[in-house]
């Protein structure tokens, strides 16, 4: 007889969510994990610490320039970086412990080591077999870094370095303008870092709407943060303290070359499978090196399922949740689904930046006749009483029935207010739906209002 | 091109079932011809054509639920004049693309993600739910509504089996093969509801009488073919009772009463509900102001409103503001029951069959047509002594119909 109904490998946001909704469900299901946490990336190396670095250095940033304008008069503040860090892993113990609390609440089983799937319904933890019926894979990634880029965590850094540095570097050199790269470039940029970004494309973030994606570079570039376009990293030498960071500007193939203190590798991230036995139990890869997955998210082989970042699809905590959730669903013969076409994306800069949907670039591809309503916060009174009035909502809406394509807000709060967007897409409403649901005033949300205004007769405040 | 909606379908319906077409794709309809029939709470109504041409799309299938003013079916008009002297090219596109054109064109709404979860749960199609939310799109609610309506179509085998590897197959899977689950029509649901309405509100009770029939019909004999030489239809017993009730009613006129909110609404009219049985259930048509009609307008209406209710022609009109209703469970050979409440009305008389049965009168045995009498009222409405005196006075008038006469 089965062990467990489920066991899931992975305890990051896309394990534990799947694993509590196993329980709630009804299966027995058991967790492995190799950390000595639960949470997985997210937790520990990811979202969370990086948002608890990001919400100081902001405060930090506001008392250097915006206190004093608005009365308050501090004096001399100066960063800890000792105690910034201790806060930073406080609430990541915080938040890991939470898990714990809520495996043992839904009874959940939790199995410590690293998990290896022997064959559908075996898996192997530390020389120990568990039987169940079916198998989740819910492993993640890890950094992907480049081959000729030497990465030694204290110098030349992933992410997970990048969190844990031993001082804030005078020069921090990131190379890849993706999310990753500007969240963190941002955090030291605010705690006094001059920070360089080396990019290999023409723009930033890739895959945002090319607008979004233009105006976010410039308030980037106007908070301090230099960027270099268009330009291959090529090598990366230690001379002294100090490291060399060599690159070419494809256009002009001119080689050029910068000196930094720490080099932070944000080229993205790649599947974490290593010591699953994936190609023992028979699972196809794909070509991207993601488990191959079917409708029902099931693999090649019966009973063996994968969830987040193993599979493709971004590589984000959340929609890893919601495959989570969805897989848990199936298993206990409910209908599960995740909306592939409507996962927000969240950069979590100062301002934020938030997308849903479709970019104009996607429309203009697919040769849809769309219209544009957009609002800047400039003329939103909330934002300028809070001196945060750069950016913008913007909502893509089809030009004939009304109804919201996307939505793309650079903003304060910005990851929260896409949600509204979200939710009006889930049910298919057109721009003037938002328009007409009431918005309090005075709150940042009224510029989605007023975007949804401009798709329609225009916004009443620009 | 035409689009045919589904046509009003009286007070309070909102919704109709598509019974049968009688017309496919491809054949040329002609003005006002029907199309289909639709089967309401109440009433089985038919489309016409409300225009002519050619049948070239039917959006509605045989079973589908449809709700106010949904399209059933598209009319092109093939072969039509060309009065403004088009091309030729675009006269030919026009019928061909219109049709082909509208259904490939589904309104672009989105329903919503937990409606989405449980249709697909319970394998329901979106088209077969009406939908509450904007723009008609389907919500939780709706689809719960659906699937807590007594019509549920039978569940699709696939939700008893869960998906988790190594679960058993249910032993009561063979024994579901040997039944067979038919669709609730929409007339059976209905009667199913209303009758479990009135049980649930009603503070309902029965009591019984019984009738000598001998003066009925002996009455009926002397006269029925004078009767029906002059009025041209035949003398039955259901006008007696008809008159009996009125003239019972008039006395005791909660009976013909019923309860709005807090409030006590006393007709001062009676709205005679005649239960008929029809080959889909029973309904009940109204005879409008009976207490005006004499034995041959009873009779007459009584026929006429019977032959449409066979032919389930009913209109909502006719079966709309009953009053009272009778029921008569004899014809069928019944003995004795207790009819259930016409809600929202206080009061139903059961007649059954009339069996010879020895009685005794003056101390003495004999032997007489005798029919029990059941009244079923509200009690909340109607005490004891009221119903009592309601049957006692249907029962005297029955018995010597020369009070009828007399008004006593």
């Amino acid at each position: 007889m089965a062990d467990y109904d489920v066991i899931i490998i992975g305890t990051g946001p896309g394990g534990y969510v799947c694993a509590i909704r196993c329980a709630q469900l009804g299966l027995k299901t058991a967790c492995v994990e190799g950390r000595a946490t639960l949470g997985g990336t997210c937790l520990n190396v990811g979202c969370i610490p990086s948002k608890a670095l990001l919400h100081s250095s902001e405060l930090f940033h506001e008392s250097n320039h915006n206190f004093n304008k608005m009365g308050i008069e501090v004096k001399n503040q100066t960063i800890n970086w000792g105690k910034m860090l201790a806060y930073k892993d406080d609430i990541v113990f915080q938040n890991t412990k939470g898990i714990e609390f809520l495996f043992k609440k839904n009874k959940i089983d939790l199995i410590k080591g690293w998990g290896k799937i022997q064959s559908s319904g075996k898996v192997i933890v530390e020389s120990k077999t568990y039987q169940c019926n079916s198998i989740i894979i819910a492993t993640g990634s890890e950094p992907s870094s480049l081959d000729h880029l030497k990465v030694d965590e204290k110098k030349i850094v992933t992410s997970t370095g990048a969190l844990v540095l031993n001082k804030i570097p005078e020069k921090l050199t990131i190379v890849g303008a993706g999310v990753i790269g500007l969240e963190l470039g941002s955090v030291y940029a605010r705690l006094g870092s001059e920070v360089t970004v080396i990019e290999y494309l023409d723009e930033i973030t890739p895959g945002l709407d090319m607008e979004t994606a233009k105006a976010f570079r410039k308030i980037l570039a106007k908070q301090g943060i230099k960027f270099i376009l268009g330009a291959a990293v090529k090598n990366a030498t230690k001379s002294g303290s100090k490291q060399i960071v060599d690159y070419q500007l494809i256009k002009s193939k001119t080689n050029e070359r910068l000196e930094t203190d720490v080099v932070l590798v944000a080229t993205g991230r790649k599947p974490f499978t290593e010591g699953l036995n994936l190609s023992g139990a028979g699972i196809e890869l794909n070509h991207y090196g993601q488990i191959k997955t079917d409708e029902n998210l099931q693999t090649n082989i019966k009973g063996i399922y994968a969830i987040g970042d193993v599979i493709s699809g971004p590589m984000l905590a959340h929609k890893a949740e919601d495959e989570g959730i969805a897989i848990a669903e199936m298993l206990a013969g409910q209908a599960g689904h995740v909306n592939y076409d409507l996962i927000p994306g969240v950069i979590y800069t100062s301002p934020e930046v938030a997308s849903v949907g479709k970019t104009e670039e996607q429309l203009k591809e697919e040769k849809r006749a769309y219209k544009v309503g957009k609002f800047s916060f400039i003329g939103n009174g909330r934002a300028k009483a809070a001196i945060a009035t750069d950016g913008y909502a913007k909502i893509l809406a089809d030009a004939n029935t009304d109804r919201v394509l996307g939505g793309h807000i650079i903003g304060p709060s910005a990851g929260d207010l896409i949600h509204e967007i979200c939710v009006a897409m889930e049910f298919g409403a057109s721009a003037e739906d938002i328009a007409r649901t009431c918005h309090a005033h005075p709150t940042f949300s009224e510029a989605v209002k007023e975007a949804a205004l401009a798709c329609g007769n225009g916004p009443i405040h620009s | 091109m035409t689009e045919i909606r589904v046509p009003t379908l009286g007070e309070s319906v909102t919704e109709a079932t598509v019974a049968t077409w009688f017309k496919s794709p491809g054949d040329t309809i002609a003005m006002d011809e029907m199309l289909c029939e639709l089967e309401t709470d109440k009433v089985t109504v038919e489309v016409p054509a409300t225009a002519e041409g050619v049948l070239s799309e039917i959006i509605a299938k045989e079973g589908d639920t449809v709700g106010l003013d949904a399209v059933l079916a598209i009319i092109s008009e093939e072969g039509g004049q060309n009065p403004k002297g088009i091309k030729v090219e675009e006269k030919i596109n026009t019928p061909s693309e219109e049709p082909s054109d509208k259904p490939t064109t589904p309104a672009d709404i989105e329903h919503a993600p937990s409606a989405k979860k449980l249709m697909k749960e319970n394998d329901i199609d979106a088209s077969s739910i009406s939908g509450t939310g904007r723009d008609g799109r389907v919500m939780k609610e709706d689809v719960q509504a659906n699937l807590n309506a007594p019509s549920t179509e039978s569940k699709s085998p696939n939700q008893s089996q869960s998906n988790i590897p190594g679960s058993k197959v249910n032993p009561v899977d063979e024994e579901e093969q040997q039944q067979e689950r038919i669709k609730m029509t929409r007339l059976r649901q209905t009667i199913a509801k209303r009758l479990k309405e009135a049980q649930n509100t009603a503070a309902m009770l029965t009591t019984y009488n019984e009738v000598d029939m001998s003066s009925v019909m002996e009455i009926r004999n002397k006269y029925k073919v004078d009767f029906e030489k002059k009025h041209s239809v035949k003398l039955g017993f259901m006008s007696f009772f008809v008159k009996a009730c009125c003239h019972a009613l008039y006395e005791v006129p909660e009976v013909n009463a019923q309860i709005e909110g807090d409030e006590l609404v006393f007709n001062k009219f009676v709205n005679m509900g005649v239960a008929v049985g029809t080959p889909t259930g029973l309904v009940v048509p109204i005879l409008k102001h009976a207490e005006k009609m004499d034995f041959a307008k009873v009779e007459k209406s009584i026929s006429a409103l019977g032959q449409k209710a066979r032919d389930g022609k009913l209109s909502m009109a006719d079966m709309q503001g009953g009053t009272f209703t009778i029921s008569n469970g004899g014809v069928y050979g019944s003995l004795m029951s207790s009819p259930i409440l016409n809600y929202p009305q206080s009061g139903i008389l059961g007649m059954h069959k009339i069996q010879e049965r020895p009685i005794a009168i003056k101390g003495e045995v004999v032997i007489k047509p005798m029919m029990y009498l059941a009244l079923s009222y509200d009690h909340r409405i109607v005490d004891g002594k009221g119903a009592v005196t309601f049957l006692v006075r249907v029962k005297d008038a029955l018995e010597d119909p020369h009070r009828l006469l007399m008004d006593i």
